[in-house]
């Protein structure tokens, strides 16, 4: 009763091109039924992530931790919040991150939970960067 | 306690079977002979009415099942051809799911008439085990039978509780992946569910055998909590059980019928009106009325984990009473602490339900921990103490003497029935109160021709609207769930074959592939469907500026607001079903050239006062004198509106008229029936005290 060969199958990598997205803008995609989340992040965005104190987080992660080195403009997260499952919005919330319509949790510019019932932050999915302008995902 | 088995057939050929299988026997032991407690009142025809609604259920389900499609991009589609489509499918679709409320309040006030007279008390806990174990079977089927028609609520509600189960440790995760079958809720799930929703209700009705076969072992509990002693005590089953239960059965079909005819969606969330998109989440994502308390339970504990434990644990704790009140006395009636707690009990359950509607926020959430703590503290501290320190008042000596010392034990009955109906009635409308938190306008309410229980469409008023439809909506917006020959049935626009013919001629419909493989344009033909404007989502989003013109087969159905309080207790008796209507009638004439102050729309947005959010992608559609009626019916916005929502009425529920007429003659004969069974119920009863 696990998923069948063809909705594994289904759920293979897929490859994103990162060169349609302006800086402050995010795409959402979908890969294994469940949408992501691509944020090309302003500097504003990018510093005020790295300017919180980690252990004063809720699920203490650093920035550069959920992204890749040399690609911080890149954030790429699961767009599921982890308290109930629904799908935040994007660029809403106090933190210039995403906010959740069904609870309230309030994620940052990082898509760490920073207030609200969520318990983690967003998860970020399996990623590598191709080339500069182009991420496979899974 | 089982009746005595004196039952010989005297005909040759039965005798034959009963030496065999002496299943007549049974039945007259179990069901004709059985000696029944003579002191029972109304609360115990629950028990049958229950068996009666899980043998509709079935029966509703395995036809409805004929017809059903269980994947992901067909499924709410054949919800919608049994609707429209298969004859009397209309019918089925609303016993079947109006049917699933009326059998959870059903086991609700059976279990509460369990609670109050101590029916879980010794020789009777393995009985009442089952019944929780009946219970926990129910509500996974209920769940699973709400995410079939694959609405919006029910894509989201199957997100969020299968989402629960990742809060167990260590096989958390695994859980979830066997539950979807796939990396989300999809449509390995729908499958899934489909199969186990039709398998759990069989399961049901074995333990409901096993519940019976126990009941019968131990014999009925009675309100005077008193065992039964001597034959002064009882009386055969049939015919005063039977008919005493066939006249509660036909009160109950009342309010059952009431529901499948005349509010059939009152129940419901106008959301699953709208097809499931896993990219969408709505903005309040509420259960089924029956799951609300758990779902506030759920909601009310920070931890996900201990939630999940907490919510569990509310259905679970029944379980253990048996062991948690050890007092001696058995019925409430005689236990007068016991008593008033238990009606605070049942006061605290409906106050969980009534927030488990609420968005979690503000002092919402501090009213479930401490509604939380007095639900578990009643099971857990309550009982447990109120067996050591309660003195309670003395028992009859046996239940012939309850019989002779009562007088007139009926009021108490009906005031705490009417008492239940206004709570019931609050809980129930309450699910539409999410939507009380937007701080919406509400839409104003207009006199529609077709509300009501003798409501009908207006053809004049279908015909003009068909006309707006055709001249203005269908460039942007389809209608697909119409077809052509629609326009001639029944309670519809009143065409004839011929003209739908002609009508659906003037269309161009792509078929094909022909033989040399090619699509092709063909004239239409009454079978075909209002084509859609764009070949799909994508082309439609681009030609409107990223928005998506619905499609507006349903949109009148997949429309609500909030009524508030206490508004909905009214339309509960007023048959007020007309959120819908309102709304887009109100839509289409609430544009406002500048907003007002304070208020910014986004480029290529409209203001709009009815709008959630106000800023609508769609221009105003209409205007006066845009389209010219035949009828000489004025050219205004004002008509446009009221014509055009008629029609979309129409073509969200075409067989409205039927369902309305139907159920008139169905009330009629119910109320009749009800009526006879009484006065039988009388007779027969009369010598029995």
């Amino acid at each position: 009763m696990n998923p069948d060969a063809s909705t594994i199958a289904a759920g293979a990598p897929i490859e994103v091109d990162l060169t349609p997205i302006a800086e402050g803008q995010d795409i959402k995609v979908f890969w294994r039924g469940k949408p992501i989340y691509i944020s090309h992040r302003t500097k504003k965005q990018i510093d005020e992530a790295r300017k919180v104190p980690v252990a004063s987080l809720p699920d203490p992660q650093s920035d550069e931790a959920r992204v890749k080195a040399g690609h911080d403009q890149w954030l790429v997260v699961i767009g599921i919040c982890t308290h109930l499952g629904c799908i935040p919005i994007a660029h809403e919330g106090n933190y210039n991150g995403f906010f959740c319509p069904c609870h309230g949790s309030q994620y940052d510019s990082s898509g760490r939970i920073r207030q609200g019932p969520a318990p983690a932050n967003l998860p970020v999915p399996p990623y590598q960067f191709v080339s500069d302008t182009k991420i496979q995902i899974g | 306690m089982s009746g005595p088995s004196d039952f010989q057939p005297t005909n040759p050929a039965l005798k034959w079977i009963e030496r065999r299988l002496p299943i007549m026997g049974l039945v007259h032991s179990s069901f004709v002979a059985y000696p029944t407690p003579r002191n029972l009142n109304y609360w115990w025809t629950f028990g049958g009415i229950l068996s009666i609604m899980l043998a509709l259920q079935i029966l509703t389900g395995v036809i409805l099942a004929m017809h059903y499609t269980p994947e992901a991009t067909m499924a709410f589609k054949s919800v919608e051809s049994i609707v429209r489509d298969v004859n009397y499918g209309w019918l089925l679709r609303n016993m079947h799911a109006c049917g699933a409320s009326m059998f959870f309040l059903a086991v609700y006030i059976h279990m509460f008439r369990g609670l109050y007279y101590g029916s879980y008390k010794e020789p009777r806990e393995v009985l009442w085990i089952l019944g929780v174990i009946i219970y926990l079977l129910m509500m996974a089927t209920g769940f699973m039978g709400y995410v079939l028609p694959w609405g919006q609520m029910s894509f989201w509600g199957a997100t969020v509780i299968t989402n629960l189960f990742s809060a167990v440790p260590y096989f958390g995760e695994s859980i979830v992946t066997l539950l979807w079958g796939g990396y989300s809720v999809g449509n390995p799930t729908l499958n899934r569910f489909f199969s186990l929703h039709y398998l759990l209700p069989f399961v049901i009705a074995g333990v409901v055998v096993l519940h019976v076969w126990a009941l019968h072992v131990a014999g009925q509990n009675n309100p005077a909590g008193v065992e039964a002693k001597t034959e002064k005590d009882t009386l055969p089953f049939t015919p005063y059980a039977t008919i005493k239960d066939a006249f509660g059965l036909s009160c109950f079909m009342l309010l059952y019928a009431w529901f499948i005819f005349y509010m059939p969606n009152y129940l419901g969330d106008s959301d699953n009106y709208v097809v499931a998109n896993p990219g969408v989440t709505p903005a309040h994502i509420v259960p089924e009325w029956y799951y609300l308390p758990f779902y506030a339970i759920l909601r009310s504990i920070p931890n996900k984990l201990a939630g999940v434990a907490c919510m569990f644990g509310a259905i679970l704790v029944l379980a253990f009473l048996p062991w948690l009140d050890t007092a001696r006395t058995r019925s409430s009636k005689y236990r007068p602490l016991a008593k008033q707690f238990f009606w605070i009990f049942v006061i605290v359950c409906l106050l969980l339900g009534w927030l488990g509607a609420k968005p979690a926020e503000g002092v919402y959430v501090i009213a479930g921990r401490i509604l939380t703590i007095c639900y578990f503290g009643y099971f857990l501290i309550l009982l447990p103490l109120l067996s050591r320190i309660e003195k309670p008042r003395p028992v009859p000596n046996s239940i012939a003497d309850d019989v002779l010392a009562k007088n007139g034990g009926r009021p108490a009955m009906v005031s705490a029935a009417m008492a239940l109906m206004v709570a019931g009635g609050l809980l129930f409308g309450n699910v539409q109160n999410a939507r009380a938190e937007d701080h919406q306008e509400a839409p104003p309410s207009v006199k529609w021709s077709f509300s009501g229980p003798f409501g009908k469409f207006d053809r004049g008023s279908m015909q003009r609207g068909l006309k707006v439809y055709k001249e203005v909506c269908s460039s942007c917006h389809g209608l697909s769930y119409i077809a052509f020959r629609n326009l001639a049935d029944a309670g519809g626009p009143g065409f004839s074959t011929a003209q739908a013919a002609a009508f659906a001629s003037e269309y161009k419909i792509k078929d094909g592939p022909n033989d040399q493989g090619d699509m092709f344009e063909r004239a239409g033909r009454p079978a075909d469907y209002f084509p859609s404007p764009f070949a799909n989502e994508q082309a439609a989003r681009a030609a409107n500026g990223g928005a998506y013109p619905p499609d507006l087969s349903l949109i009148t159905k997949a429309r609500s607001y909030a009524r508030g309080f206490p508004t909905f207790l009214f339309d509960f008796f007023t048959q007020f079903q007309e959120q819908g209507p309102n709304y887009v009638n109100a839509l289409l004439q609430g544009y406002e050239e500048t907003p007002p102050a304070g208020v910014t729309i986004p480029d290529g947005s409209y203001y709009n006062k009815y709008f959630p959010g106000h800023a609508v992608k769609m221009p105003k559609p209409l205007s006066d004198g845009q389209v010219t009626f035949d009828d000489g019916s004025p050219a205004t916005l004002a008509q446009y509106s009221r014509d055009v929502t008629t029609f979309l009425m129409w073509a969200a529920e075409p067989h409205m008229e039927e369902r309305k007429r139907l159920g008139m003659q169905v009330f009629l004969f119910l109320i009749l029936l009800s009526g006879l069974l009484y006065f039988t119920k009388k007779k027969v009863w009369a010598n029995a005290h």
